[in-house]
């Protein structure tokens, strides 16, 4: 491998514990919002709060940061994949069982 | 365009082996061109087996019950799918012809990972040794259908726990081959090899490998779930136990409905090869048919509740399935369009491998319009479930991939193995499988709309004259297999020796020797144009 | 940083020399693992549509306190996995090697912790297809089958996880991976933190949301 392929950055240790401790933090939080019984929005809030923390993990440990667009690109394509089958399976489940719900 | 003459002693990838020596130089080998051989061979084994199993179902139903029991028969329509779906026509073109020529095609001299590339032809072996297995153990072969619709498939006492593992195994095969397309694709072209300079082919390769890569885990989830479901009881699919059947068939064709493309689009790129060297014209629409390819993979992901209409789906979600159905028919029409206007004012020629390319454009549209037929909600509800399903889906998979399957055979047979085929008898074996093909599922097509359900293992008296007639049909196919195969069978052995470049093709494989030596290139090609430019 | 040199080389013949198509590759693994987690995933979200009140009672059952344990160790093992990459890069293969071990002891701690929750229910006879299960709410029966099952692929993922980052500590040790070829224990990283990222939504969809 000649030295130019290897990337420079993701060397600093300080980084990593800075995103740790909004990493736990976040959890504190969300298992503080949990406990606060904000029913409506307390899945939300949790599904947001968890988004955060994946974008977290994905940003500065997996280092998308530094990577190049073209896997970013990628990575788009697999969500947009999922979110799409998602939504799909929700067009059939939404109108059979989530509209009128029966225990 | 092949300058170069190679008579100089190179050794071709046939005789050098690497570090092993005999059958083991084969199985653990890492040279793409002798895995996409161990493909070749080992997918035309299941082939047979399953051309052999859809020849006993149909002797079934000339004279249901005098041949073959109601279990048996249920059985053989099962393995049937399973063997020629998971183990011919996905792997088929892709891992064989795939391997073969993508990293020639792009200049390179081995896929981006050739370790992982013969790891996923023990996979695939594996797995298909695991659903060959369940055929034979006790309990007896899977009979739920190839697709192993809950909650039936829960229930069930026959192998269907070891046949999903077998699948399970081959859709990672699947997976490790797209993956390792794909980073290919990206990494390994030659210095010049931009992306709209890339044969047709490997535009159909990436689309079909990203298909390969986000579709398939579906599929292996969903079969870990049967198994889970068989073995503990976790109830995800059992109505006793809160579980929704529906979301089983959501989950199957999520994958398997992507799958229908994953089979197809190798074909499409096959046949995009074809046309331009036996029409000596580039072809009509570069652009338009590389996009096509990767719009039939996008569309192709999202339709897949049209398999579902009659199962119970909600109204909105049967109509916009419907709706985005119809969408795929416009790629697939540019393609078809792309490849006739190619051959307007060409200097056509007429040999085999254009044969079969004319074979694939007639019984793909074929397939394409009785798929629009289907796709209509109102009509679907009449002929789901009947033998106007078969017939449309033998049109696409066997009409489309295989008959493309089979013009790649024969186009690429001289490189691959440096002999040259009976070319008479290619012909005679063509006409002889087109008639033989048209007759076995064009009768189901006419079955499908008397009524005639599928899967039956007796039906009225009614339904018996096309019942004999695609009976009739399935042994003049069988006879044409016979003929094209004992033909390229004799040329491995007899054939004359095959020039470098046969058919005049201007893509690099054609710039190597036949068959190509085991490093491809002496030296890295430098591309400076596209790929098919004829004088 | 774009890289010529090893295009125009265009050979991988017998030692795999492309560092972004390597890690191009492990991403792309990455991606078919998001697909197959999402199906469990989509599972989750249609079956919680449909018995929403039997989710959240059998969500309180859950024990939030180990639940957030399990988190935060998978949140520090998986600092502990980029903080031995960069001592590599940096040239520190000890520190490296012992980042490594401090990853593999959380990632057990973890699935101990994991053992002493199943065993917990277990002995309270609730497992797929038990008679005290069978006996509830069909919404609680799907609730706890999702919970094995998805809980228990990712505990196998953990599983697998620990076994790669073993080989990887003794790959460091005897310079197999080292300052110039890091990029097994890069993927082997993408490969933990992506299940990293997992728990991340585990942990809410089973232990908070009551």
């Amino acid at each position: 491998m000649s030295e130019a392929i290897v990337p420079r950055h993701g060397l600093n240790s300080r980084p990593y514990l800075l995103v740790w401790i909004g990493l736990v933090a976040l959890t504190a939080a969300t298992v503080t919002v949990a406990r606060l019984n904000l029913t409506a929005f307390a899945a939300l809030i949790s599904i947001g709060i968890a988004t955060v923390k994946a974008g977290l993990v994905l940003i500065f440990f997996m280092h998308l940061k530094y990577e190049p667009l073209i896997l970013k690109v990628m990575l788009g394509i697999a969500l947009l994949a999922l979110s799409l089958i998602i939504l799909l399976t929700f067009s059939d489940v939404w109108y059979r069982w989530g509209a009128h719900v029966h225990p | 365009m092949p300058a170069e003459s190679m008579t100089t002693s190179e050794r071709s990838y046939l005789q050098e082996g690497g570090r092993f020596k005999g059958v083991f130089s084969w199985i653990f080998t890492t040279d793409h061109k002798r895995i996409g051989i161990l493909y070749l061979a080992s997918i035309f084994t299941f082939f047979s087996i399953g051309v052999i199993i859809g020849l006993l179902m149909r002797l079934n139903l000339i004279e249901p019950g005098r041949f073959i029991s109601e279990r048996t028969y249920n059985s053989l329509f099962t393995v049937h799918g399973v063997i020629q779906i998971f183990l011919f026509i996905i792997p088929g073109i892709p891992a064989s012809f795939g391997n073969f020529f993508l990293p020639i095609h792009l200049g390179a001299r081995d896929v981006a990972f050739p370790r992982l590339n013969i790891f996923s032809w023990w996979l695939y072996i594996s797995g298909g040794a695991l659903v060959i297995l369940s055929i034979f153990l006790p309990g007896g072969a899977p009979d739920t259908g190839w697709t192993f619709y809950a909650p039936y498939s829960i229930r069930t006492t026959s192998n269907v726990s070891l046949a999903a593992s077998g699948i399970f195994i081959v859709g990672f095969s699947s997976i490790l081959t797209g993956l390792n397309f794909v980073t290919t694709i990206h990494r390994l072209r030659a210095p010049g090899m931009t992306w709209f300079r890339m044969p047709l082919f490997i535009w159909s390769l990436y689309a079909t490998a990203w298909t390969q890569i986000l579709a398939t885990p579906v599929l292996a989830i969903t079969l870990l779930l049967l198994i889970l479901e068989r073995s503990f009881g976790i109830g995800f699919f059992e109505p006793l136990k809160g579980g929704d059947p529906i979301m089983f068939e959501h989950l199957f064709w999520m994958y398997s409905h992507p799958a229908v493309y994953i089979m197809i689009l190798p074909a499409m790129g096959v046949v995009s090869e074809i046309f331009p060297v036996f029409s000596r014209k580039n072809i009509f629409g570069y652009k338009a048919v590389a996009f096509s390819s990767l719009g039939i993979a996008f569309f192709g992901y999202l339709v897949w509740g049209h398999h579902m209409f009659t199962s119970g789906m909600s109204d909105i979600s049967r109509v916009i399935f419907s709706l985005i159905t119809f969408l795929v028919a416009v790629p697939s029409g540019v393609k078809v369009f792309n490849w006739i206007a190619t051959m307007y004012k060409g200097s056509v020629r007429v040999d085999s491998p254009l044969l079969f390319c004319l074979a694939f454009i007639f019984l793909f549209s074929i397939a394409g319009l009785t798929g629009l037929i289907i796709g209509t909600l109102s009509l679907n509800l009449y002929l789901h479930g009947t033998y106007f399903i078969v017939g449309h889906f033998h049109y696409t998979m066997f009409g489309g991939a295989g008959f493309g399957f089979f013009a790649g055979l024969h186009y690429w047979f001289p490189k691959m193995f440096g002999r040259m085929f009976n070319e008479r008898a290619a012909k005679i074996a063509w006409l002889i499988m087109f008639i033989g093909f048209n007759i076995l599922y064009f009768s189901m097509f006419l079955l499908g709309l008397q009524g005639m359900p599928r899967r039956y293992f007796q039906y009225l008296p009614q339904f018996r004259m096309n019942h004999i007639l695609s009976t009739v049909g399935s042994w003049i196919l069988a006879a044409g297999l016979l003929i094209m195969f004992g033909n390229l069978i004799r040329a491995l052995f007899r054939g004359e020796k095959a020039p470098a470049n046969p058919w005049g093709g201007s893509t690099l494989e054609w710039t190597l020797p036949s068959p190509p030596g085991r490093e491809n290139f002496r030296e890295t090609p430098v591309v400076r144009g596209g790929p098919y430019t004829f004088e | 940083m774009r890289n010529t040199v090893d295009r125009n080389e265009g050979s991988i013949s017998e030692k795999h020399l492309d560092y972004a198509g390597a890690k191009m590759g492990m991403w792309i693994f990455l991606f078919t693992e998001i697909l197959f987690f999402g199906g469990l995933f989509l599972l989750y979200s249609v079956y919680r549509v449909k018995y929403l009140a039997d989710f959240h009672s059998s969500a309180s059952e859950l024990d939030i306190v180990l639940g957030t344990a399990n988190t935060i160790i998978l949140l520090t093992s998986s600092m502990f996995m980029a903080l031995s990459i960069s001592s590599l890069r940096k040239g520190r293969k000890g520190r490296s090697i012992l980042f490594q071990l401090i990853t593999i002891g959380l990632g057990v701690f973890f699935l101990v912790n994991k053992y002493f929750e199943w065993s917990a229910h277990i002995h309270q006879g609730i497992y797929p297809d038990s008679p005290v299960l069978l006996d509830m709410a069909r919404g609680r029966i799907i609730f706890f089958s999702l919970y094995y099952v998805m809980t228990g692929l990712h505990g196998l993922h953990v599983l697998i996880g620990v076994a790669i980052i073993a080989v990887m500590a003794a790959f460091t040790q005897r310079e197999t991976v080292s300052p110039l070829d890091f990029v097994k224990l890069e993927n082997t990283g993408l490969y933990w933190h992506f299940v990293d990222i997992v728990w991340i939504y585990l942990f809410p969809l089973f232990y908070l949301i009551t």
